[in-house]
């Protein structure tokens, strides 16, 4: 493969870092509002967020994908590709988000909540300064794995015609019929990727471990 | 935008059999990759050394890149590399490969999670290697393995409906061509939702099941 070829997939690549980015800053802003919703005593709010988590994590994402690429014009709401792509995967990743940020918070000590209460801070004040900090931390591995999982995913987003990595090396190896140095390189920049985002991890798990029980 | 109800009627059957087409590629696939799964945990148990790190290699390779990549390496690759394949049984292949780097992973801590104390303890009673194997080792790894396994396989039946783009024509292929043919993407849309949704609870239920059915046998 001629270093032209590589240098357009890198580029490629980057794109698919980016959607997938993006899509997981909003999946999880998404799934805080989700996590809280679930865990309200009204009962019908606390419903339809089981009913959302439940309907993203059990319809492919491919199908999702598509609903949102053929629905949205239906109902005449035209929007970029790209667009419809960090939509799709942005709702896809909130309800996985949403599971693990609910496990986080649940996991909180309650032994903390009743010494804050003592001390006499507010209930806001115990959600920014004690609640929030523990379960992001409990969290974070669960985040950079769905990121992991996101990335991968965002390969689907191809379909709906948005040239990241995976479409980039199709419309390459279609060209050059050379298929298998294509799609081998195009896997081995995910992998490449894959290992950088669980690098960072673990090394924000190493550096957030302040004050372990 | 209407719903037309009638059409989904007319095309009960070509959505009854891709309905099929999907269920059978989920099972062979899932039975594909929990083979493979067992035999490459298995092999790097026991197997020598290279073999554990050739197979590591294949388990991070997999796992570390999409599906989709994979498939296309294989369907659109194999026939430059000798291996020309339909494009189901190449859908059928990747899937087990795909899941097989999971499944390995899960019976691996599935193998370490049954207590030595145990198979000693069988060894003590006088048990044989066999009898040790049938009634320890694997219903033990079987409590063990099943939440995981449920998972993998709810993931793998969603990981199917990525066969259509190789034009495997199952659910989602045949409800998209239904839709872009009739221009009927709101029902199309609402069976692949509905079918996808009802076969993962359908199986989540199945794994609950089994789960309360197996709990005699739980580590503890």
């Amino acid at each position: 493969m001629t270093p032209n070829l590589f240098g357009l997939l890198v580029e490629a690549a980057l794109y698919t870092v980016l959607l997938s980015a993006i899509s997981i800053v909003i999946g999880i802003a998404i799934g805080m509002g989700v996590a809280s919703a679930r865990a309200s005593s009204h009962l019908a709010l606390a419903f339809v967020a089981r009913v959302y988590v439940s309907f993203f994590r059990g319809v492919p994402l491919l199908v999702q994908l598509l609903v949102i690429y053929n629905l949205l014009p239906a109902v005449g709401i035209n929007v970029p590709s790209d667009v419809a792509a960090v939509v799709g995967l942005s709702l896809c990743t909130s309800a996985y988000q949403a599971e693990n940020l609910r496990g986080g918070f649940l996991s909180v000590p309650k032994g903390l909540l009743e010494s804050a209460d003592m001390l006499g801070l507010t209930p806001w004040q115990q959600l920014v300064r004690i609640r929030a900090p523990i379960a992001f931390r409990l969290t974070l591995p669960a985040v950079v794995n769905e990121a992991i999982l996101i990335l991968k995913a965002s390969s689907l987003v191809s379909v709906v015609g948005v040239v990241e990595l995976t479409r980039m090396a199709q419309d390459l190896a279609n060209s050059t019929y050379a298929p298998i140095q294509l799609y081998s390189a195009a896997g081995l920049l995910y992998f490449l990727i894959n290992r950088v985002v669980a690098g960072l991890g673990a090394f924000a798990e190493r550096r957030m471990a302040w004050g372990r029980r | 935008m209407n719903f037309d109800v009638g059409l989904l009627i007319a095309k009960a059957p070509e959505i009854l059999n891709a309905l099929g087409v999907t269920i059978m590629a989920w099972l062979i696939g899932l039975v594909g990759a929990c083979i493979i799964g067992f035999a490459v945990a298995v092999a790097r148990r026991y197997g020598p050394r290279w073999l554990n790190g050739l197979l590591f290699g294949y388990v991070e390779v997999f796992r570390g890149t999409p599906f989709l990549v994979q498939l296309f390496l294989l369907y659109f690759g194999g026939p430059y590399a000798g291996l020309s394949l339909d494009a189901l049984p190449a859908g059928l292949m990747a899937l087990s490969v795909y899941g097989g780097a999971y499944f390995s992973e899960v019976f691996r801590l599935g193998f370490e999670g049954v207590p030595r104390g145990h198979v000693e303890a069988a060894e003590c009673a006088g048990l044989s290697r066999g009898q040790i194997v049938a009634r320890i080792l694997l219903p033990e790894m079987a409590v063990l393995v099943l939440p995981a396994s449920v998972n993998l396989a709810v993931v793998l039946l969603k990981e199917t409906s990525v066969l259509s783009i190789i034009t495997v024509q199952e659910l989602t292929f045949t409800a998209s061509a239904i839709g872009t043919e009739f221009y009927a993407f709101v029902e199309a849309l609402f069976v692949l939702a509905l079918g996808y949704w009802g076969l993962v609870e359908f199986a989540a239920a199945l794994g609950r099941v089994a789960e309360r059915r197996l709990a005699r046998f739980a580590v503890s």
